[in-house]
């Protein structure tokens, strides 16, 4: 008998739980859409997407290899895996690979490691990547195409894509179109009220299937609705940030476009429109980044909704989850010391509960 | 009857199937018995028997040692071999006196022993208080709280419900299942008895309803006796924490820092029901338990009624040994149990299993980076935040980790259990406790210390004052006899 029995405290048995098997998770349940969205926006989209995951990946072996850990163990983890997919369906899908690299170096080096590795990063990185090139390279960030499925008449070949990522001369001029978010946007602009404009983006049935320019990830609202719905059955991600997060911004559109039509687009649009579900779903439950306690995360979904509908109604850029997102993380300390579950046994200001009779 | 939603908790895979057919078997006498001193919360026993000297079965050998303290009797018949150090059934392994005695085979009980009550009921409260004292009866859920103590609850609060815990929510164990299903009547007798010694108008027994022969064989047992319901509770560890089945059955809260008595509820495990059936109706104090043995690197796994100060290694042995070389061996259930440093320890009177786990079974990895998913906050049944406690605690942040509320955990180890980063979050907040209560201790002690410093101080400036006063008044007397003979004087000449 030896005392290697006793060299650990219980419990002794354990839930089959793992961190990679909740990354693994995430990641299956984003696959079916990615995989519609490579095959709508090409060859060029699926370069774009290896490069940019390839880069995330390679960043964290060498951060990991630099702080002196495992980096076999930090990948095998998944998470940088998570925040490269994000992040490259956060880009235009015909954007060049510099772009994707570019944000890569902001995501993993700067956002996740330089705050001390998984678990201890402020901000989501794939957003913090994405925002970075965002303000950086506005012409390459804001080049939409129109859907060009795979296979399809007038897709780009593969030589011919090759090209378009890794290339020099590649005309954005020829390819670009607005995104139905940036469209509404920029016809106001000109005095043209939502209510005119409205009627010129692509119907309904296309907007929630996703036949429309945008970055890969805002297309097929289905698909990121089942892939999320999965993860809560899953018992991966609650109700709470999502369902708080999606329901202001319907609400603010649906309140504010009753009031004037003419300058506010209405709730169902900004809700199948944009990043809304795939924000909702996978980047505002981003644990590390996001509040702890199902209270806090109620606030924290509150908070990105209304940040996410300001941004795309009063502010410069059409789209704004990325930097409500970022703006909740920010504040996610703040929400987990304010918002948590009362104590058994004691009142929401952490006094005993009285005993019957001696108030 | 009307249950209430109690917060959070886990759902574990219980394999308790192993054991909850194996009716209880009697362990034949070991060779030798080891009555550790300690078998309790509160203050050691002391020995009354000394090397050498002959005992009879349920003989007491040795004296509670204070207010909280409990008795132990020799759990057969036999001989003193020594009085010596024996490795306690303790994760440090460290050795605490502890009385061995040789079984002489016979069994026989002592002669005078007390008779038993015939009306209990119509007997006075503390007579039956005094018989469990007398009895060396302690909480056999596993926390060993003299249950005498307990059952004094009743003479500073008014009780309404005594709460008999036959939760029986650590996974594995069957123990209580199986003598709730065998031995109804003498629980729900032992739990009446102990209303009585309570002054509690009326009792509840609470089984998880995944023990549904138990509740029916309760169900039952009780049928006659008004007084007593039998409730299923959900299966949701830890339904068996004393606050938790209180607020699951009566809906009310426990108030941090306080007890359950101070709702009117006193909480008693099914196993400590029978033992005080046994002394009030038989005079039989408290010798023998039932273990359950099991787990995956246990070949046979049963339920074994074993004298107390059986070495684990016979019960092992009963059980036809290891199947299989095991990772851990733990005293109690898999969640809050602890790890035994040896097989070469005695049972005592608050072991309700002996689990011999695989590393299939502990699922033991090493932790990793907590990536903040809420589970742990989710399913605290305190509603603690376990990820900040722990953040304070591994930078040795006590004050932070009191605040947070570290000294409100119950240390049920559901945070644990469902993290997974697999960091080890009930060993931190447990270790803070440890260091916060000694620090309570060491406080405490100055504070005492200071009082003392203080109070002498004060007694000897006192002392000097009287002196001082003492002096002052002589030299006054001194002063005013001198003076005297001139006022007498002049007295006299006016």
């Amino acid at each position: 008998m030896t005392t290697a029995y006793n060299d650990r405290a219980g419990p002794f048995t354990h839930a089959p739980t793992s961190v990679s098997k909740t990354m693994f998770t995430v990641l299956a349940a984003l696959t079916p859409a990615t995989l519609f969205n490579l095959w709508m926006f090409g060859w060029p989209a699926i370069f774009l997407f290896l490069v940019t995951v390839g880069s995330c990946v390679a960043l964290e072996f060498l951060c990991v290899r630099i702080a002196g850990g495992s980096p076999e163990g930090a990948i095998g983890d998944g998470s940088v895996l998570i925040t490269g997919w994000l992040l490259a369906v956060s880009l235009p899908p015909w954007a060049p690979w510099w772009v994707g690299v570019v944000a890569a170096v902001f995501a993993v080096a700067l956002a996740k490691h330089a705050f001390g590795g998984l678990g201890q990063n402020v901000f989501n990185p794939a957003m913090v990547g994405r925002v970075v090139v965002l303000v950086s390279f506005p012409v390459q960030m804001t080049a939409w195409v129109a859907p060009r499925p795979l296979f399809s008449a007038g897709a780009p070949g593969f030589v011919e894509s090759l090209g378009t990522t890794f290339g020099r001369n590649v005309s954005l001029d020829s390819i670009s179109a607005a995104s139905p978010l940036g469209f509404v946007k920029t016809e106001l602009a000109r005095g043209i009220p939502v209510d005119q404009s409205i009627v010129n983006v692509p119907g309904l049935a296309d907007l929630l299937l996703g036949f429309h320019p945008g970055s890969m990830g805002e297309a097929s609202v289905p698909l990121v609705l089942a892939g999320g719905l999965y993860l809560m059955w899953k018992r991966i991600i609650s109700w709470h940030i999502p369902v708080s997060l999606l329901g202001t911004l319907f609400l603010m559109g649906t309140l504010f476009h009753a009031v004037d039509p003419a300058r506010y687009a209405g709730g169902l649009f900004h809700l199948i429109t944009g990043a809304s579900f795939l924000g909702a779903f996978f980047i505002a439950t981003d644990y590390v980044t996001s509040p702890v306690s199902k209270q806090g995360q109620i606030v924290f979904g509150i908070g990105i909704g209304l940040l996410t509908w300001i941004i795309r109604t009063y502010a410069g850029y059409p789209e704004g989850m990325a930097f409500a997102v970022m703006l909740m993380n920010a504040l996610t300390p703040i929400l987990d010391q304010h918002f948590r579950p009362r104590v058994f046994g004691r009142t929401r200001k952490g006094q005993p509960l009285p005993v019957k009779g001696d108030q | 009857m009307r249950l209430f939603p109690v917060r959070g908790g886990i759902h574990p895979d219980y394999r308790k199937e192993r054991t909850s057919e194996s009716a209880i078997v009697a362990l034949p006498l070991p060779a030798a018995l080891y009555i550790p001193l300690q078998q309790h919360i509160g203050a050691a026993s002391e020995a009354v028997v000394a090397v050498g000297d002959v005992v009879k079965k349920g003989q007491i050998v040795a004296r509670s040692g204070g207010v909280v303290s409990a008795a132990s009797h020799a759990p057969t018949s036999g001989r003193v071999a020594a009085v010596t150090d024996f490795t306690a059934p303790h994760p440090s392994g460290l050795p605490q006196p502890t009385i061995v005695i040789e079984p002489d085979g016979r069994d026989e009980w002592a002669a005078d022993l007390p008779p038993g009550i015939d009306d209990p009921f119509a007997a006075d409260p503390k007579a039956i208080r005094d018989r469990v004292a007398a009895s060396g009866i302690v909480g056999m859920g596993g926390a060993a709280f003299p249950s005498a103590v307990k059952l004094n609850l009743g003479t500073q609060h008014k009780l309404e419900t005594l709460l008999i815990n036959g939760a029986e929510c650590e996974p594995y164990l069957t123990c209580d299942d199986r003598l709730m299903r065998e031995f109804a009547a003498e629980v729900v007798d032992g739990a009446r008895v102990m209303a009585h010694a309570l002054g509690a108008p009326r009792v509840v027994v609470g089984i998880e309803t995944n023990k549904p022969q138990a509740i029916e064989a309760m169900t039952r047992a009780a049928a006659a006796f008004p007084d007593v319901t039998v409730v299923g509770v959900p299966v949701q560890y830890p339904m068996g924490s004393e606050r938790h089945l209180t607020q699951a059955i009566t809906g009310r809260e426990t108030p941090a820092r306080k007890l359950t008595a101070d709702l009117g509820v006193v909480v008693h495990n099914v196993a400590t029901a029978r033992a005080v059936h046994h002394a009030v109706r038989f005079g039989r104090p408290l010798v023998r338990r039932v273990v359950t043995v099991s787990g995956g690197a246990i070949a046979r796994p049963a339920n074994v009624e074993a004298p107390l100060g059986t070495l684990v290694s016979e019960l092992v042995a009963f059980c036809g040994g290891f199947s299989q070389p095991p990772r851990r061996v733990v005293n109690g259930g898999p969640m809050m149990g602890q790890p035994l440093p040896s097989l070469e320890v005695p049972v005592v009177k608050g072991m309700s299993g002996i689990l011999a786990l695989t590393l299939d079974e502990t699922d033991e990895k090493p932790s990793q980076p907590c990536i903040r998913c809420g589970s742990c906050v989710t399913i605290c049944p305190c509603g603690l935040v376990p990820v900040e406690m722990a953040a304070f605690i591994r930078h040795d942040n006590l004050d932070g980790a009191a605040k947070s509320g570290v000294m409100d955990c119950v240390s049920c180890g559901s945070c644990s259990y469902i993290c997974p980063s697999h960091i080890p979050l009930v060993h931190f907040f447990n270790y803070a406790k440890g260091a916060l209560n000694a620090k309570d201790r060491e406080r405490r002690h100055l504070d005492q210390i200071k009082a003392l410093a203080e109070s002498h101080a004060l007694r000897v400036e006192k002392q000097a004052a009287a002196k001082k006063a003492a002096a002052a008044a002589a030299a006054a007397a001194r002063a005013q006899a001198a003076a005297a003979p001139l006022t007498d004087d002049d007295k006299a000449n006016a």
